[in-house]
């Protein structure tokens, strides 16, 4: 079984668009939406859930008014400014610690379990997919990834599953660093511009750190075609391959403005070319 | 007045809006809060003045007081240290990474054998583009603690200037971080069902840490989807960046969008007195 991951550093050069193209493609294999955040993928994959679960993220504090002397131990102990003027959690800015209840002198510190969102494995007409929702102002993304990537192994591994696709999420911080441990290949969707590059440059140092093989696709290649070919240029010197180029197209946008897999929606050259592009990634496995 | 540019989904453009805003007026500063991807330099080229490294606490063992019990293992929430007993001596092993920098270890242990150490995570950058002052987040690759440097970041902006945040994608920690204490979020979105299921979250986000918010529209062509949440939802649309190949290669050669394009500067200076109408 393999597992490819699809990353890229800066938001909004494709990922999505190509983990649905792949999930289109590939045949026998569990889909994971990483992005918790802001997932994305399930609205091109339409997915039906069959099993909804609690995600805790861990804990958080809280003050019972009775208690409290407002003696501001607790204010003193806190390294996040967690503790409001009035004795109040701010649980924007609690991490959990539970430090406050250990020096409080009445016990008024209450440590709960903090619920952080959701997770689903559900069927889409591509396969079992596992993905999230996130709470609002939550954290612990990287918890809820690594919960997620646990569920899609023991599916795949029941089902004999050949593939796990992952859709990554942005940047280069906790939940991408989840997404990206022990995976076969992470497939790196980058674009042509001054930013898109910089991102990558981040993202292929974070691979090195984590011993994974990385290949790049350069999408919406011909925005500027100088910036692809430094790139290219640049990439060459670092020995890292990139195995295909996407041309700019409005047709992909049509297709992701109308809530269909790439793949399911054309069947145009470009569709074809994407296909043989995802051959080719299959036979470098 | 601090402004933070957010958006949920990445590439909407948050970083052109902020970019092009901080120019349009006068005495701004502009504040890189993306600290995974930080991108505001390669389009400002500020002139570098000063750098300074972003330090997380950490314990640090004093091996003499150590009796291995324990204890700083056992209430540690985060699993970042390990103690190993054996006979009259041991080991007490730190994961740095793990570590959220609580200080409770240090504060808690009986022997009062654990001092604070820092540990570096991440570094602020100083500078000045013409009258725009310029300060950036990066965390150093491999670590976690955003939050961290973001609130550092944001420990340099003035109170007599207005201050552009550019915030992270996401809905978690660090956008939190980034927009929390804003006078006014700007929620740059696109016409896609991606960017508005992602707006529909960062708006929830702006509304959870009460920071008035409005939308900007980029890659505009039919706004349809958007407008009817906005309508909805009683959202003020104060700016549209039209959907065109020239904007998007203007970008990807790192000119800000009011450099080419000086008729922008007008939009951007409208879209100031907006934001300043709106708090009224």
């Amino acid at each position: 079984m393999k597992q490819i991951l699809v990353i890229s550093g800066k938001g909004g050069t494709g990922k999505t668009f190509f983990t649905g193209c792949l999930a289109v493609s590939l045949p026998n294999k569990v889909i994971v939406d990483c992005d918790v955040d802001a997932a994305n993928l399930h609205l091109i994959l339409h997915p039906k859930i069959e099993q909804s679960s609690e995600f805790i993220g861990g804990k958080i504090a809280f003050i019972d008014e009775e208690k409290c002397t407002t003696c501001g131990a607790c204010k003193e102990v806190c390294q996040f400014s967690a503790i409001t003027e009035d004795f109040q959690i701010d649980e924007f800015s609690c991490e959990g610690c539970t430090i406050c209840s250990y020096v409080c002198p009445t016990s008024a510190v209450i440590i709960k379990d903090r619920i952080s969102g959701s997770y689903f494995i559900s069927n889409t007409d591509y396969g079992r997919m596992v993905h999230a929702k996130l709470g609002i102002a939550q954290e612990n993304s990287g918890k809820l990834v690594t919960k997620l990537r646990e569920i899609a192994k023991e599916i795949a591994e029941m089902n004999g599953a050949d593939f796990i696709i992952i859709d990554g999420p942005p940047g280069v911080g906790c939940p991408v660093m989840a997404s990206m441990t022990g995976v076969d290949l992470a497939l790196a969707i980058t674009e042509p511009t001054v930013s898109g590059f910089h991102d990558l440059k981040r993202v292929i140092e974070l691979v090195k750190h984590f011993k994974v093989e990385i290949k790049i696709i350069i999408n919406k290649y011909d925005l500027n075609i100088e910036m692809s070919k430094k790139i290219a240029k640049d990439l060459e010197k670092l020995d890292i391959e990139i195995i295909g180029m996407i041309p700019f197209s409005e047709e992909i946008l049509a297709s992701v403005k109308a809530g269909v897999p790439f793949l399911k929606f054309s069947k145009s050259k470009l569709s074809k070319d994407i296909e043989k592009l995802i051959h080719k990634i299959l036979d470098s496995l | 007045m601090i402004i933070s540019v957010a958006s949920g989904k990445g590439g909407t453009g948050k970083t052109t809006v902020a970019v092009s805003l901080a120019l349009s007026i006068e005495n701004s500063q502009i504040i890189d809060c993306d600290v995974e991807e930080p991108n505001v330099h390669l389009f400002l080229n500020p002139e570098i003045k000063e750098k300074i490294k972003v330090k997380t606490l950490i314990p640090e063992v004093d091996k003499n007081k150590c009796n291995y019990c324990g204890y700083c293992s056992q209430i540690c929430v985060y699993n970042a240290l390990a103690v190993l007993k054996f006979n009259s001596t041991g080991d007490v092993l730190l994961f740095p990474h793990l570590c959220h920098g609580c200080g409770g270890c240090i504060l808690l242990c009986p022997e009062r054998a654990m001092n604070q150490g820092y540990r570096e995570i991440g570094e602020i950058t100083i500078g000045y583009k013409e009258n725009v002052e310029f300060v950036e987040g990066k965390l150093n690759i491999s670590e976690v603690l955003a939050p961290k440097v973001i609130e550092k970041a944001k420990s340099f902006i003035k109170p007599d200037k207005i201050a552009i945040i550019d915030a992270p994608p996401g809905t978690t920690c660090p956008t939190v971080s980034a927009i929390k204490g804003s006078n006014f979020c700007l929620l740059v979105t696109e016409p896609t069902p991606f960017g508005l299921h992602d707006l529909e979250l960062a708006y929830e986000v702006t509304k959870a840490l009460k920071v008035p918010s409005g939308v900007v529209i980029n890659k505009s062509e039919d706004d349809k989807i958007i407008e009817d949440f906005c309508k909805k939802n009683n959202l003020p649309i104060l700016m549209k960046i039209p959907f065109k190949r020239e904007i998007a290669e203007l970008y990807s050669k790192g000119v800000p969008l009011i450099v080419a394009m000086p008729k922008y500067k007008e939009k951007f200076q409208k879209l100031i007195t907006l934001i300043k109408d709106f708090k009224k």
